[in-house]
């Protein structure tokens, strides 16, 4: 009996998408860069969210991770809010988003993949500095582990990053841009590394700019221009219809529209201050 | 025994700028630091107003959330006033250094301020102030207990919160993403920022309190890519401009203070040398510029 | 205000040298600060000058004379001098640009503090005063001091006049400049020179230590009234001289009060004030067109009320309060607030205890409506929402539409009759 209910529990846990975006409004600087943004996302996939330039790419990812404060709508990460998931959540930010002049070493900045709310002041066990080793060396890193950052190449840095992301351990990756930068030979030894941690029932989210080989890449496929275009399996996203409605042009109604709400202040949902409705709910 | 009063206490102080300095450089915040060093001014003069004396601790206190508030009232400008961030520091911080000008002439006869004390502060004074105990035992100067207690308040703290500093300055986003609060490390930084500032200034004066926040930890950049030896690096130099210093005003026979920052300059250039000739040497500038 | 008489009669010629000297010291500085400022270099300016001081120190130490023009030859070396190393710092080492703005300045002053006061307590004569460029010494101002820095002044006005259109494309976009190929570097260097000028000169009134609030505030005190560089100018340098006469004012009836951070105080205020103030771009504008936004959106939901209890019983234009409340919620005061804006823009009238759409109220009530259903359209046809998203988002967005998005909106989804809940779309009578 107790058996069952285990299993029933296992059944949906697995069933629950990874993530899930509600009706997701976010501005930069008073202007919305994503509109009503809406999908679902299964767990143990390879997903890239895929959209030209400046067509909020990143703002999704801040957004999901609780770096901005969106406009309206909320995300869940299994079915939770973020803050009851933490550790089960990884975060890659973009490589340029850091000064890599900053003094700290390899090692130390993999390390920071195992810093807690909880463990902050306290020394880092074996444990930790066991899993910051093998993370190193997963992306092949090791040999580096004393090095200073300064001194890395783009395609290590880029590694660092994902190294100190696999030392969270997390369920789920969101990975901004993680091929930018990177030659050829290291953009398909993380491309193995990701597919091998899909393999292991993870979720990996990737934020990627390049079309001509996001079909190669993913299994999912999140086709964002300001709007969402579509998120699905890849073959039902990359039409030829889709594709052009995503990189055709941004919507010159929808634009106009966004300079107007940002040049007039205008609130992006009447419940701002209408009623208390709670933003986070809708 | 005074020289050593003076520069024991000067490097108490060189210490704690220098050390809260590394982490304010390379969150690239120099320049806030260098409004807070200035707007702590108003903070003092009212709190001397109302305590009487300089050395009062919760009055100390008191001064420096005005510093802390400077750092609100920028963030203000630039986000509710639209002012650029650059514009915001500069209007803040001479605004309310002009406040405090005027409020020492307005009270002249009541504080024991004075502009120039204001500019380039009273560290050879610091042996007259002498703590001495009812049975009439002397335990040295006050600004040496007062800047000796900061430094090691100082110390712990970078020692206790080195990770939570360390992520929130490298890669804050990704701080938040784990669940830890910039924004609270931010404050206490601040706060003791402030505070260093505040307890410098009747030594050091309102600027080079600047040099000591900045000019250490920017030489000891320039000679390591590693924060502990950064911040070892900072202290050894805290260490030589106390005495270079002092020596160097007794030779001129100019204020200790503008001394202090002098052989700070020097000290820099030194490292600058160095890190010249290093670069020289490896033939091309650090990787990290030329690939980004 | 007998005070106020005499000090503008400018009888008293120690008075008319102050006075005009601090109107015209505070003019310049602010007119070159305009630049700047747009060009972000506000902290620089601040940097240099701090940097100054040991210049005027050399200066001195070397000639033995306090002369404007010798003192300022050395401002001007070692504010120059300052600029290159800020410059050359962040560019070839790892140092940020704050850092070696904030080195340069601390490091810099502190060697003018270690030679002026080396030079103070060496007791050699004659060094009186040099401690003035501290804090400013406007008061002391005399007749000589006047003609050497108005003769700079207007080398500075002249040259700023002369490359206005330059120096405007380098503030407002460098890379067109460099690519449209004006000679950027000289012209850098031509205003970072007269910028070093001003500073030098604009240290006499306020001192070293606030000197950036004489170069910056004006131009932060213009920047939300205007577009115009010309303009912006001309408002920053009237900020500047008007705090220069009232900080001079204030040291004429209160003599022991100092010039310097007076003018810094004015300045502030002024520049609080149009923060706070100015038209569209005022803390208080904006609060004020956020309230008209709140309002528009209340009464435009109201109307929609009427349109839609009308929509249901098509023989009759007039309506009870209860109906309206039922039709939608709105708190008491902003129900009041939605009927007294109908009611002046003629839209409802009053009939009895209920209320009547009048016709042109009804053609209003259409485009709002239109505007939420044509909204949902293109939110269905353009962004592939589905059909149970997107009547939050037309709420919202029904009251921004401007008539020009509206036709382009009726051109893009081809004059729709119905909206995707199947509602027909009404349209203007004709």
């Amino acid at each position: 009996m107790r058996w069952v209910v285990k299993f029933e529990s296992l059944k949906m846990e697995i069933n629950t998408p990874a993530l899930e975006v509600h009706n997701l409004t976010a501005s930069y600087n008073r202007k919305p860069v994503l509109w009503d943004i809406d999908f679902q996302l299964p767990q143990g996939q390879l997903i890239g969210i895929v959209g030209p330039n400046g067509s909020g790419k990143t703002t999704l990812l801040k957004s999901i991770m609780g770096l901005m404060e969106p406009d309206s709508g909320y995300v869940n990460l299994f079915g939770k809010k973020l803050d009851d998931v933490r550790e089960r959540v990884s975060y890659v930010p973009q490589r340029e988003s850091v000064d890599w002049d900053f003094p700290a070493s390899v090692f130390e900045v993999v390390q920071m993949g195992r810093y807690r709310k909880s463990n902050l002041f306290r020394r880092m066990s074996t444990v930790d500095r066991e899993i910051t080793t093998r993370s190193l060396e997963k992306v092949n890193m090791l040999e580096y582990a004393r090095r200073q950052i300064s001194q890395l190449s783009g395609g290590q840095q880029q590694r660092v990053f994902i190294a100190r992301s696999l030392a969270q351990q997390a369920d789920i990756y969101l990975m901004d841009e993680p091929f930018v930068g990177v030659d050829a030979a290291t953009e398909e030894s993380i491309l193995a590394l990701l597919t091998e941690m899909k393999e292991q029932g993870k979720t990996v989210v990737i934020v990627h700019h390049d079309l001509q080989t996001a079909y190669e890449y993913f299994d999912w496929i999140v086709l964002l221009n300001t709007r969402l275009v579509a998120a699905g399996p890849k073959d039902e996203v990359f039409t030829s219809d889709l594709l052009q409605e995503a990189y055709g042009g941004r919507l010159t109604v929808l634009s106009r529209i966004g300079d107007l709400i940002a040049k007039k202040d205008f609130p992006l949902r009447e419940s701002a201050f209408k009623e208390k409705e709670g933003r986070g709910d809708g | 025994m005074e020289a050593l009063y003076i520069i024991l206490t000067a490097f108490c102080i060189a210490l704690s700028c220098g050390t809260l300095g590394s982490f304010l450089i390379l969150r690239k915040m120099a320049m806030v630091g260098d409004a807070i060093s200035h707007s702590v001014l108003p903070g003092i003069v009212i709190a001397f107003l109302i305590s009487g004396s300089r050395n009062n601790i919760p009055m100390l206190i008191g001064a420096a959330v005005v510093g802390v508030l400077t750092t609100v009232l920028i963030e203000l400008l630039h986000k509710k006033a639209r002012l650029q961030e650059d514009a915001s520091i500069g209007v803040t911080f001479t605004w309310l250094f002009a406040i405090g000008v005027i409020l020492i002439s307005a009270f002249t006869g009541q504080v024991d301020l004075d502009q120039e004390c204001v500019l380039y502060g009273e560290i050879a004074y610091v042996p007259l102030d002498l703590i001495i105990t009812e049975s009439g035992i002397s335990l040295g100067p006050r600004a040496l207990w007062i800047s000796g207690g900061m430094a090691l308040l100082v110390l712990v703290f970078v020692r206790v919160g080195y990770k939570a500093l360390v992520i929130t300055t490298f890669n804050p986003d990704y701080a938040k993403a784990l669940g830890i609060s910039t924004l609270i490390w931010h404050f206490i930084f601040m706060g003791l920022v402030s505070l260093t500032t505040v307890i410098s200034f009747e030594s050091v004066g309102a600027i080079l309190v600047v040099a000591l926040l900045i000019a250490p930890p920017a030489a000891a950049y320039l000679l390591t890519g590693q924060l502990k030896k950064m911040l070892f690096y900072t202290s050894i130099i805290s260490l030589l401009i106390s005495v270079g210093g002092y020596a160097l005003a007794t030779w001129l026979n100019g204020s200790i203070a503008g001394a202090m920052a002098t052989v700070a300059g020097i000290l820099f250039a030194g490292a600058y040398a160095i890190y010249t000739l290093k670069l020289k040497g490896r033939g091309k500038p650090s990787l990290s510029k030329s690939s980004s | 205000m007998d005070k106020l008489l005499e000090f503008l009669s400018f009888q008293d010629p120690n008075v008319r040298v102050v006075a005009f000297g601090t109107i015209f010291l505070g003019m310049s500085a602010a007119t070159v600060g305009t630049f700047a400022f747009l060009r972000k270099r506000s902290l620089v300016g601040d940097a240099v000058a701090h940097a100054i001081l040991p210049g005027i120190a050399i200066a001195f130490m070397l000639f033995q004379t306090k002369n404007p023009f010798v003192l300022m030859s050395g401002a001007l070396v070692s504010g120059w001098l300052a600029m290159l190393l800020i410059e050359h710092l962040s560019k070839s080492t790892k140092l940020k640009p704050d850092t070696s703005i904030g080195l340069v300045l601390s490091v810099f002053f502190g060697v003018g503090i270690l030679l002026l006061t080396s030079i103070q307590h060496s007791g050699a004569g004659n060094q009186a005063g040099l401690d003035q460029f501290l804090f400013g010494k406007a008061a002391a101002m005399t007749q000589n001091d006047l003609l050497a820095y108005g003769i700079v002044a207007l080398i500075l006005l002249i040259t700023v006049a002369l490359f206005f259109k330059e120096f405007k494309l380098l503030s407002f976009n460098p890379a067109f400049a460099e690519a449209s190929g004006l000679p950027v570097k000289r012209l850098q260097f031509i205003l970072s020179t007269i910028t070093v000028l001003a500073i030098s000169i604009g240290i006499q009134s306020v001192g070293v230590v606030l000197m950036a609030a004489l170069l910056i505030t004006p131009a932060a005190t213009a920047r939300p009234w205007t577009e115009n560089l010309l303009m912006m100018m001309v408002l920053a340098g009237l900020a500047g001289g008007f705090s220069g006469l009232v900080g001079s004012f204030i040291s004429f009836t209160a003599p022991n009060m100092p010039t310097g951070p007076w003018i810094v105080m004015c300045l502030s205020f002024l520049a609080l004030f149009s923060l706070f103030l100015a038209p569209k771009k005022g803390i208080l504008a904006r609060i004020q067109q956020q309230r008209q936004n709140r309002k528009k959106i209340l009464s435009e939901n109201l109307l929609k009320a009427f349109y839609h209890l009308r929509e249901n019983n098509p023989e009759t234009d007039t309506f009870s309060n209860l109906q309206l409340l039922r039709k939608r919620h709105f708190s008491q005061s902003e129900y009041q607030t939605a009927l007294s804006r109908l009611r002046r823009n003629f839209y409802i009238m009053p009939k009895g205890e209920k209320w009547q759409l009048s016709e042109k109220g009804y053609e209003e009530a259409k485009r709002v409506v239109r505007l939420h259903r044509l909204w949902e359209m293109y939110l269905t046809e353009r962004m592939r929402l589905k059909a149970d998203h997107i009547h939050p988002n037309a709420e919202t967005i029904e009251h921004i539409i401007t008539p020009e998005i509206e036709a382009q909106l009726l051109r893009e989804l081809d004059y729709p009759e119905t909206d995707p809940h199947q509602s027909p779309i009404p349209y203007p009578r004709n």
